[in-house]
């Protein structure tokens, strides 16, 4: 097959739609007054934020008083866990998250555990899936808040997020839920599911960089991260990241509009390859949940082989993928999630993900297919673990 | 339109507009990623990190990018201040700085305002005096953002140096940077905070100068991004627009200063028309050419910035940031300024981008609305 250049890494971040780019120019350009300015020319950027706080709120279907926007989605985790976390202190100081979650809550915890909040990190099922009794237990009267992630970032596993809120709002804590990555994967509805605070990032739905957003339940005591300006209605300080405020609301807007017609498009394509890869490739574990995960979401590990060493070929090839999450790309230590999910280091580290997004194609996939079976093949003829596996002697 | 409020914001230039779009359709891949859209995507994080290092004198790897200068100086104050610590401030930072030490002063950290003169500069006496055994900060906003006063950042570093080991140094520089040449090597600071919006580049978008070897602990932690400084995915659209301004910023400082500093001799040459005029920041060494703050007695400056809206004249009372609660400014009384000259203080603030024109017909525009206001006034 002729080389292409594909892209499977949405997971990470995603091109900028071309409605969402054009929705954001004029606040560039013309109308680039400060939102704080009192006179007509700021109105209209004003305007425009409320407008995009309004298609976030819908899309959620929260009201848009609850929506605050940040400077991403690690910045709202951040916010969300430690600004419960001082605001209830007269509460309680217990908290309950998971081991798989994204660094943003879990270096949060950590920084909390550190000076005197404890601190509970739920185990996961070989799935990734939180059980719903171990967490019924690990409530004590001094839980103030449960952070659990609405889908994880590397093996897509979707939580049982209504199920959870319902425990929450039961025994009066707060509950908050990372869904950077369900966002335009997964239908949120905040009420239904009984969730007091949700972070979400632009740049994970075809929106921009630098721009997140907080929904914050009316009436839950958090206090500020950002101390400043009276912007946000007081909450976050700093002048508005405009632009960018105003793309975030075009994306989720094109995102939730047809969730189920992008999933069923995006899953067809992710079978075909998922199906392929575990046809062509032996030795080859699926991670995370058969059904309940991502749509565009493939993680497998390839015994006998480096991720790293696969990725490189992979790129050399024009494909983008990645081993974990981005973030942690720079690190040698195996994914916290796989080890999470009960993979020893060495297959962990043979990990590959796959996630794909609006623009692929199954073109796209069937280079893919063409591409990663040799390549795996040649990495494991260079593994001596394969060659004593093969020699049966392990 | 006549845009005379670039303190406030400015309008991106069309080169920092080309290079954010670029970024976002062309090189929007994650610079954590290994492959060659994270690569991409990483270059253009180290080459606005060398252009805004490059305009301060400082190392690249000092500087670190936030989502703007109120981050970046809530990183700062509390990524340094802990209980027990005692902080020495100006009674006219910006809120930014004033809530965040408000915060702290909660939580058991202890404050020290100094006072300012009529030229809003601080009394180094009183800063001399303020130091003591457990102070850990000293915090100036270099350039006051309503009055536009310099503060004399070379002698308030030669005083705490000579004063103190243990405290450090940090200048909110928003208003500074760009306009006035810092050399941070020189200057011998510890932290400074910038804004791109005010210098021509996106909003959302700011950075950290932290000098080399010196630690704070993270506002927002998570993934890593910015030698663990500030997690997040960086704003790559952004950092580079931010880049691009900061070039060109570079390479135009003089010519631009100097047609600034032309428009406000020009401005208050011509406002000498005007009857019952306090400039609260003259045009000497001691107040930035970029900002004119004058009191327009007998009117109440809010009735005056909505008037001149209606001839597309853009200006402002104070800083936008407070701009809707009347009465709270603390920054003029600080100066000696009286409820009357208060209420009447209009800021003017200038960009390169303007033109001496602008000044013939603002002046205009003056004259005939402030006779009718005034009247209406008595």
């Amino acid at each position: 097959m002729e080389k292409r250049f594909v892209y499977m890494d949405h997971a990470a971040t995603t091109y900028v739609k071309p409605e969402v780019l054009e929705a954001m120019m004029p606040y560039f350009t013309e109308n680039f007054g400060n939102p704080s300015s009192v006179y007509t020319f700021s109105r209209k950027s004003k305007k425009a934020i409320e407008e995009a706080r309004e298609k976030v709120a819908k899309a959620l279907n929260a009201l848009p008083d609850e929506i605050f926007f940040t400077g991403g989605g690690s910045e709202a985790d951040n916010w969300a866990i430690k600004g419960v976390a001082f605001a209830n202190r007269d509460k309680g100081n217990h908290i309950i998250t998971t081991k798989i979650e994204h660094h943003a809550v879990l270096h949060a915890c950590e920084y909390l555990e550190k000076i005197g909040f404890e601190i509970t990190y739920l185990d996961v099922d070989e799935y990734g899936m939180v059980n719903i009794d171990e967490l019924k237990k690990a409530i004590t009267d001094r839980t103030i808040l449960i952070t659990i992630m609405f889908a994880n970032n590397e093996i897509g596993t979707i939580q049982p997020i209504a199920e959870i809120g319902k425990i929450a709002r039961e025994r009066g804590i707060i509950f908050h839920t990372d869904a950077v990555q369900a966002v335009g994967n997964v239908k949120i509805d905040v009420k239904e599911m009984n969730i007091d605070l949700l972070s979400l990032a632009a740049h994970k739905f075809y929106g921009p960089k630098g721009v997140g957003a907080l929904y914050i339940r009316k009436g839950v005591k958090i206090d500020n991260l950002i101390h400043g300006g009276g912007q946000e209605k007081g909450k976050r300080a700093g002048t508005e990241n405009l632009p960018g405020i105003v793309g975030l609301g075009k994306a989720i807007e094109l995102a939730t509009q047809d969730i189920d017609g992008h999933n069923e498009r995006i899953k067809k394509l992710r079978d075909r390859l998922l199906n392929g890869i575990m046809e062509k490739i032996p030795y080859t574990r699926l991670n995370g949940h058969p059904e309940k995960r991502l749509p565009g979401n493939i993680n497998v590990s390839f015994k006998f082989i480096e991720g790293e060493s696969l990725l490189l070929l992979l790129d050399q090839f024009g494909i983008c993928a990645s081993t974990g999450s981005a973030c942690s790309s720079g690190s040698l230590d195996p994914s916290h999630v796989l080890l999470a999910i009960g993979l020893p280091h060495e297959i962990a580290h043979g990990s590959l993900r796959l996630t794909l997004g609006d623009l692929n194609t199954e073109e796209d996939v069937d280079y893919v297919l063409s591409v990663l079976p040799n390549i795996v093949q040649r990495l494991r003829e260079m593994s001596p673990l394969y060659e004593k596996f093969i020699k049966g002697e392990i | 339109m006549i845009y005379f409020d670039n303190s406030a914001t400015t309008k991106p230039y069309k080169e920092v507009v080309d290079e954010v779009v670029d970024c976002l359709t062309n090189s929007f891949g994650n610079p954590s990623s290994a492959h060659r859209l994270g690569i991409d995507a990483e270059k253009k994080l180290n080459t606005a990190r060398e252009r805004v290092a490059k305009l301060l004198n400082a190392e690249p790897y000092e500087i670190y990018f936030t989502s703007g200068g109120t981050e970046a100086n809530n990183t700062v104050l509390k990524g340094l201040l802990k209980k027990g610590d005692h902080v020495i401030t100006s009674s006219i930072e910006h809120k930014s700085v004033k809530e965040a030490l408000k915060q702290l002063e909660e939580e058991g950290v202890e404050v020290t305002y100094l006072k300012v003169d009529r030229d809003g500069i601080v009394d180094l006496k009183e800063l001399e005096n303020s130091i003591k055994d457990n102070t850990r900060l000293v915090t100036i906003m270099y350039v006051n953002n309503e009055i536009g006063s310099i503060q004399p950042v070379e002698d308030i570093v030669r005083i705490v140096r000579n004063k103190s080991k243990k405290a450090r140094i940090h200048f909110d520089a928003v208003q500074a940077f760009g306009k006035i040449k810092i050399d941070v090597k020189k200057l011998d600071v510890d932290f400074l905070s910038l804004s791109a919006h005010k210098i021509h580049g996106p909003k959302g978008v700011g950075a950290l100068f932290v000098r080399k070897d010196l630690k704070l602990k993270s506002l927002l932690t998570g993934g890593g991004q910015e030698k663990d400084l500030r997690s997040g995915t960086e704003n790559v659209p952004g950092i580079s627009g931010f880049g691009v301004a900061a070039y060109i910023a570079y390479n135009h400082i003089e010519e631009n200063m100097k047609k600034v500093k032309d428009i406000k001799r020009y401005f208050i040459e011509r406002l000498s028309e005007i009857q019952d005029v306090r400039i609260n920041s003259p045009q000497d060494d001691k107040h930035i050419d970029n900002i004119l703050s004058v009191s327009f007695l007998g009117v109440r400056g809010e009735v005056l910035l909505h008037a001149l809206e209606d001839y597309e004249i853009y200006v402002s009372t104070g800083s936008a940031c407070s701009a809707k609660r009347v009465g709270q400014n603390y920054v003029l009384p600080a100066i000696g300024l009286n409820q009357r000259e208060v209420e009447g203080t209009i800021r003017f603030s200038f960009s390169h981008m303007n033109e001496l024109e602008e000044v013939d017909k603002t002046i205009d525009v003056l004259k005939s609305l402030l006779k009718i206001l005034r009247r209406v006034k008595k």
